[in-house]
């Protein structure tokens, strides 16, 4: 079992959600975040250009059994992919167990 | 009487208008700055609008207009404490026909509060609250209507070299607007920048405004509000008047956010909505001094140049490291001083005598508003101080001066 995180553009949302149903990923959650990182976004206000280095993300994290890893991976590399700087990161971390509270349901059960 | 009864209703229709007005100036405000600092911006256009309506009828509209010049000459006169319409009071003669008494001090009274609405907005996000409204209490006490008693009170401006060769302001691009600016280009220096808006070099930074559109809904109902800051200025229903009064007034508009945003557009490389708004409204000041003498060229043309204007001086003011976060001094001062002397250029005034003493008049009103706002800002500096420190600014107005917050259980910051 493993826990996938990943920080994605929000433009790019709808088509990773739609990747992800797509192998049958359909439990997951996501939240806004800011973060700072090398792109800078350009403004301009009243006349006053400025950069900003806050940048808007959305970040998933979704825990699926050993078997669905690589193609949850590889779903959100293709769906999240625009080529420019700041397409973002996934990240891909051991989870230990997973219990479902209605059912009490653990292990691979419990996350679908 | 039917006429009187009609010119009423419409002089009160306008005077709800202008009173509209104050819900737009605080939309305009709140949209342009900090959400941290929204209760502060509606408790002072609240206090303004309160307080000048009192202080008006307390003692505003007989220094304004006080009949004779008792005191001194043309310069100043006081009829006394309180609304009276007097002994011998017939509604149907006073004022030609136009209102009532009572239409008069409550149309009067609306703009009054404007010109301290004006200060509210360039010294927004900084200022302590109490000496906002310590200050804001003496400009409209002593400064707006004793410059207003020199023209619509029948004073020396409006006879400056005889009587057919008076100062002309249709309805206040001097006498409102560039009074409420200079009030607030005092403060404003005094008062100094918002942290945070210039760095350490003095190159200025962006305070993006919190809420745009509600921003743009306050322009929007700004511009509704000078259907009556216009209309009603021609002082009756004359329906020849009223109407080229107010075809002039939304053409100037039109034509003054359309060249800020063109001008902006070419000097920044971006379409600004906050100078296309601001353009709007110095079209509109620019118009207000001679609205009922244009043509419809005219008023564009004076609409067009004062949306360039505000769009330089919004620049000028960041060169000058002045920080006016709404924008009030290149709309209010700047576009009000343009449409006062563009009645000596444009319209039915035009000559160079008539320039030449409307130039006179805006020197004479910049010099008593700079002087009397520098004393009343000193003043109140030296009573309660101007700024509040560091940490409420950060904290933001809301929390450090009134203990709570606009958005309670809201918020994205």
């Amino acid at each position: 079992m493993k826990k996938i995180e990943a920080i994605i553009r929000k433009s790019n949302f709808s088509k990773v959600k739609q990747a992800l149903h797509s192998v049958e990923v359909n439990f997951f959650t996501y939240w806004d975040v800011t973060g700072v990182g090398n792109e800078k976004e350009g403004h301009v206000y009243r006349g006053v250009t400025y950069s900003t280095s806050d940048i808007q993300r959305r970040y998933l994290s979704i825990i699926v059994s050993d078997e669905f890893v690589e193609r949850t991976i590889n779903a959100i590399l293709e769906s999240a992919y625009t080529g420019e700087v700041g397409d973002g990161k996934i990240f891909v971390f051991p989870a230990e167990e997973a219990y479902r509270i209605r059912t009490k349901e653990t292990g691979k059960t419990s996350l679908n | 009487m039917e006429l009187l009864t009609s010119n009423n209703v419409w002089m009160m229709i306008c005077t709800a208008l202008v009173f509209f007005m104050h819900l737009g100036f605080s939309f305009l405000e709140i949209g342009l700055t900090r959400q941290k600092n929204t209760i502060n911006i509606l408790f002072k256009n609240f206090f303004v609008i309160t307080m000048g309506l009192l202080v008006y009828c307390g003692f505003g509209f007989n220094l304004m207009y006080p009949g004779e010049f008792g005191i001194i000459e043309g310069v100043l006169g006081f009829a006394g404490f309180g609304l009276d319409p007097g002994i011998g009071y017939d509604q149907l003669t006073y004022a030609g026909g136009g209102y009532t008494y009572w239409t008069d001090f409550l149309f009067q009274g609306m703009f009054a509060a404007t010109a301290a609405t004006i200060i509210s907005g360039a010294v927004a996000e900084r200022i302590k609250i109490g000496s906002f409204m310590l200050l804001a209490f003496l400009y409209v006490s002593i400064v707006y209507p004793i410059v207003g008693s020199w023209q619509w009170g029948g004073g020396f401006f409006s006879t400056f070299i005889s009587e057919d060769l008076g100062f002309y302001d249709f309805a206040g691009s001097t006498l409102v607007h560039s009074v409420g600016g200079w009030g607030a280009l005092v403060a404003i220096y005094f008062l100094g920048a918002r942290k945070g808006k210039f760095d350490s070099d003095g190159k200025p930074l962006a305070i993006p405004g919190s809420n745009l559109p509600i921003s743009a809904a306050g322009v929007l109902i700004l511009w509704l509000g000078w259907f009556g800051f216009n209309g009603g200025s021609v002082l009756s229903a004359d329906p020849a008047l009223t109407s080229l009064t107010l075809v002039t007034t939304c053409l100037a508009a039109a034509a003054g956010g359309i060249g800020a945003a063109v001008l902006s557009g070419i000097l920044y490389k971006n379409l600004d909505l906050t100078m296309f708004m601001n353009g709007v409204l110095g079209g509109l000041v620019g118009i207000t001094a001679g609205a009922d003498q244009m043509l419809p060229h005219t008023a564009i043309l004076i609409g067009l140049i004062a949306g360039g204007i505000v769009v330089l001086s919004v620049a000028l003011l960041d060169k000058c490291k002045l920080d006016d976060p709404v924008g009030a001094i290149p709309v209010h001062l700047f576009c009000g001083i343009w449409g006062t002397l563009a009645v000596g250029l444009f319209g039915e005034l035009a000559g160079f005598d008539q320039f030449m003493v409307q130039l006179a008049c805006v020197g004479i009103t910049a010099v008593f508003c700079v002087i009397g706002g520098t004393i009343i800002t000193l003043i109140v500096k030296s009573i309660a101080g101007l700024r509040v420190d560091e940490k409420e600014e950060d904290d933001g107005l809301d929390i450090a001066e009134h203990g709570t917050r606009a958005y309670g259980d809201f918020s994205i910051n």
